[in-house]
């Protein structure tokens, strides 16, 4: 153990944005995902701070006009401008997903905890009611739960609530088996020997491990809310006077929108579900891979 | 004065299954006492499923025994609660085989360090907990500057073990399990981590139960050996003469293969030649039975332990001329 | 005679993110029929990468970058990959660490070793599949029995065995062994030695084990290298390295050995492997060498043959050649 004085060679560590690029290049789902989020979120913001939002309502401005220079998107039968009604049924879509999200995320990442920690009989009532539950179409539930609603009940947040209903398992159960696993680790087990008590180890040392998992988690319940009350509004279960994309279309549907010529009514919600659902999924298979040390390629 | 540690009579069963009862002895009846007074560095050693780990386990308190009990300072460690319980996680403690998984990724490799200087007190502001850490990596031949905030990936293999020994430095313990320290480390650190150990021993009269399926550390560092196979003592005693002159075949085999890096010394200089044992024998005698090359029909029957001489013994028939010895009483053959 | 191994100027980089790794810089060797070599070297020198590429085995982001491997008369370097398919397990086999995890656990024994046989010599009748295996399994002291077994009913050591024994069934020139008894007990990994001492015999072909175990190579191999950051440092017969080690690093590495005499006696070697991705200049050792000159910290030593064939690259030797 003399040491002379040795020239230890240095890391110069690349700094963490390099890094990230990096990654992002070779990630090539995360990237493009989050770049069609960026843009719509760029297009939102933009839009909720310039236009007049009232005019995303019926009897707002002249109906049935084809995309032009005052109405970049066109208008629809009831007067509504289709740009601004973009704008607010992409934030309200984004609220929907996000608070059905961070609800089902919340509940699975509690519950997988709990579950898994602690074991025993918890585990058992946890687990079977997640097997339980699981089978069980969440689309007939859903549209059963939704239109049983009385009309003026059904807002953003009930919807919201009708898709986290039948959502949380997913993510209980991944939460769980990954506890499950890190349980054993043996940096958990120096932990005890470092006098942790249970709680910090949960928060301590598994909870910051898992937190790719429930990223990814998230993202996944998003996909799934968003989905889910496009869907819904499809069927005309939503809230029918925002201008959720659903909506939009199922009204275009009913007012024959193509026969009519109105070709431009149903293609800006279209297209912009399309957008958002292909950006939840390119980020979701991204940090998939990114959760999964096994998929991730080199690094 | 109560003794530092004392195994009494600790048996581990494992039973799986509620129909099929089937189950396997990890761990038979030991007993062995260490004293607080008198540092020393017992080897444990055995191949895997020899039941050290699970001496490793029950030691640290992770399980619980079958039959028998473990006392620390005179108490029994499955009753320990609140600050007596706390006292003896700060004064037992382990070092880990494998030089990564005892880090957790998410942290820089201070954590490892600052976690138990925080949660025992041992620092009174963080500069004095800087200094303890820096003072320990040192003392294992680590420049601080070099390895603190790091990640654990960024560091080598010797470099990580080195830091879960400091670990140990940190923490000063009374009794420290050191389950194969250097068996994934490079040869030419393995002096460096063992010299630590021993000068833990030697200047903070730490105890050392050092476990191990390579004999040739266990001979350089420890005094006394007690050697496992499948969950039974088959020799026990100075660690001179079991190494030098073992008496069970056992021991004997195992002292007979590994390979020296000696060129006079060459394998299968004794014709031992091991039979092919049936891996899930489950027979009640002697655990060597079906690989023993000396096996003989009385072998049916547990064979107890036989006191050779003042600080050794084996349980197997070849030796009973000599003088029986409880289980309990083992500690008096094992020198400190 | 001619070897039935040589290795000339192996050149093997890996090119991550964090920069290039030069993992083998280099490396010449050759060995004879019935000669056993021990490639003995710590974490990061080299020596897995090594067995790798020789059996062109390298994934990117590594690749092979210069230098040839001809066995028997073969340039596998310059095969394509169906030609090199066959070149492995039929000229070089390769039984890598951890072999017995690789076996598949719903199949029995025999068959994967008829598959393997298959995957060469696609028009082997049955009945010969069979003597083939069982003689096989017979040359490294498994009982007939074993090839109707499954993974899970074998020892560590049996599954090692087996794993021998599926390399040897093409008759290869040449087998690379590495850390083939890393995660055996003691007692096992003498009997997996011995057995493959004896089949090496049997069939005369040349045996490369990869291990740090300097005592498994005292035991077992006729010559030893020591790798050192991706370039052999010193290759000499077992007795000579044993006795008479020539470079520093070998010296060190033989003095750190415990053995029954010195009791207590440690010695271990200061300083850290250097990272691939940023070697020294000139000699890779010259930060932790006690007798490191000048020319060591600029120039790269040439290989140096001393009389009787031994090889070292230190300048300590430049001068007498």
């Amino acid at each position: 153990m003399t040491a002379a004085t040795l020239a230890e060679p240095r890391f110069s560590q690349p700094s963490r944005l390099t890094l990230l690029l990096r990654y992002l290049r070779r990630n090539k789902s995360l990237a493009v995902g989050l770049l069609i989020l960026l843009g719509l979120i760029i297009f939102t913001t933009h839009g909720l701070l310039t236009a007049d939002l009232d005019n995303a309502y019926p009897l707002s401005v002249k109906t049935k006009q084809p995309p032009g220079l005052e109405f970049p998107f066109g208008t629809d039968y009831f007067g509504r401008d289709l740009y601004v009604a973009m704008v607010v049924g992409l934030w309200q879509t984004a609220l929907i997903g996000v608070l059905a999200g961070a609800l089902g995320t919340l509940i699975g990442v509690v519950l997988g905890f709990t579950s898994a920690y602690f074991g025993g009989w918890i585990d058992a009532a946890i687990k079977s009611l997640c097997q339980i539950l699981t089978p069980i179409p969440a689309f007939l539930i859903q549209v059963i739960i939704a239109s049983s609603l009385d009309k003026r009940d059904v807002t953003i947040f009930t919807m919201a609530f009708v898709v986290v209903l039948l959502a949380w398992m997913g993510p209980t159960l991944v939460v769980r088996a990954q506890v499950l696993t890190m349980k054993e680790r043996q940096f958990v087990a120096v932990a005890k020997l470092s006098g942790m008590g249970d709680l910090g180890i949960i928060f301590g040392e598994i909870m910051p491990n898992l937190l790719p998992f429930i990223a990814a988690a998230f993202v996944d319940q998003v996909f799934k809310a968003v989905f889910a009350s496009f869907y819904l509004a499809v069927l005309g279960l939503g809230p029918l006077r925002e201008p959720l994309m659903g909506n939009i279309i199922w009204a275009a549907q009913g007012q024959s929108a193509f026969f009519n010529n109105w070709w431009w009514w149903p293609l800006a919600p279209a297209a912009a579900m399309v957008l958002i659902l292909s950006s939840l999924a390119l980020i979701n298979m991204g940090l998939d891979e990114l959760a999964n040390p096994r998929v991730r390629r080199t690094e | 004065m109560a003794p530092l540690l004392e195994f009494k009579n600790v048996t581990k069963v494992y039973s799986r299954g509620l129909l099929s009862r089937s189950s396997t002895t990890a761990l038979n009846n030991v007993s062995f006492t260490l004293n607080e007074n008198e540092p020393t560095i017992m080897t444990v050693a055995g191949e895997s499923g020899s039941g050290k780990t699970t001496l490793a386990m029950l030691l640290l308190g992770f399980i619980n025994t079958t039959a028998g009990h473990i006392l620390y300072k005179g108490q029994d460690i499955s009753q320990l609660r609140g600050a007596e319980r706390m006292t003896f996680r700060r004064e037992v403690q382990a070092v880990f085989q494998d030089p990564f998984a005892v880090f957790n990724p998410f942290y820089t490799v201070d954590h490892l360090l600052s976690v138990p200087i925080e949660r025992f007190k041992l620092a009174r502001s963080k500069t004095e907990a800087r200094d303890r850490m820096a003072e320990a990596l040192n003392a294992v031949g680590l420049r601080p500057e070099d390895i603190l905030g790091r990640f654990p990936h960024q560091l080598s293999g010797g470099q990580r073990q080195r830091i879960n020994v400091a670990r140990a430095l940190v923490l000063r313990p009374r009794l420290l399990v050191a389950d194969e320290p250097v068996s994934m480390v490079d040869a030419s650190l393995r002096a460096n981590i063992l010299e630590t150990l021993r000068a833990l021993q030697r200047n903070y009269g730490v105890s050392i139960i050092y476990i191990t399926h390579d004999l040739t550390t266990a001979y350089h560092i420890a005094r006394s050996i007690v050697v496992l196979y499948r969950g039974n003592v088959m020799e026990a005693g100075d660690v001179d003469s079991v190494i030098k002159t073992p008496q069970h075949p056992y021991t004997r085999l195992l002292i007979d293969s590994i390979p020296w890096p000696d060129l006079s010394r060459r394998w299968g200089e004794t014709e031992l030649k091991v039979k092919e044992g049936d891996i899930h024998d489950r027979g009640a005698g002697c655990r060597f039975l079906a690989r023993c090359p000396f096996a003989m029909d009385k072998c049916q029957a547990p064979p107890p332990l036989f006191r050779l001489n003042g600080h050794q013994a084996a349980s197997c028939y070849l030796h009973e001329q000599h003088p029986q010895i409880e289980a309990e009483r083992l500690t008096e053959l094992l020198p400190v | 005679m001619n070897p039935v191994l040589h290795v000339n100027d192996l050149q093997v980089t890996y090119y991550t993110d964090a920069g290039r790794a030069k993992a083998l810089d280099g490396v010449t060797l050759s060995l004879n029929a019935g000669e056993k070599l021990g490639l003995v070297g710590e974490s990061g020198s080299g020596k897995s990468t090594m067995a790798l590429a020789m059996m062109r085995m390298i994934k990117p982001p590594g690749r092979i970058e210069g230098g040839n491997v001809i066995v028997d008369g073969t340039d596998l370097t310059r095969l394509s990959d169906q030609q090199m398919l066959k070149a492995r397990l039929s000229k070089i086999a390769y039984i890598p660490q951890g072999a017995m995890n690789s076996l598949n656990p719903v199949m029995q024994i025999g068959a994967q070793m008829a598959d393997a046989i298959k995957a060469h010599q696609p028009d082997t009748s049955k009945a010969e599949l069979e003597t083939r295996s069982l003689k096989a399994l017979e040359s490294v002291d498994l009982k007939r029995s074993v090839s109707k077994m499954y993974a899970h009913e074998l020892s560590g050591g049996m599954k090692q065995r087996v794993c021998i024994a599926i390399g040897i069934l093409l008759n290869p020139k040449v087998i690379i062994a590495d850390e083939p008894t890393s995660a055996l007990d003691v007692v096992t990994q003498r009997q997996v030695m011995e057995t493959i001492d004896h089949v090496q015999q049997q069939l005369g072909a040349a045996v490369i084990l990869i291990g740090h175990d300097m005592g498994l190579m005292a035991q077992f191999v006729d010559k030893v290298a020591v790798m050192y950051a991706g370039r052999i440092m010193e290759l000499s017969s077992v007795r000579e390295m044993f006795t008479d080690p020539k470079h520093p690093y070998a010296q060190a590495l033989i003095n750190s050995l415990p053995n029954l005499e010195n009791k207590g006696v440690f010695q271990g070697i200061p300083g850290l492997a250097p990272s691939l991705l940023r070697l020294p200049g000139g000699c890779a050792f010259h930060p932790r060498c006690p007798m490191v000159m000048e020319v060591c910290k600029t120039a790269r030593p040439k290989i140096d043959t001393l009389p009787g064939g031994r090889q070292v690259q230190c300048h300590l030797y430049a001068e007498r050649v």
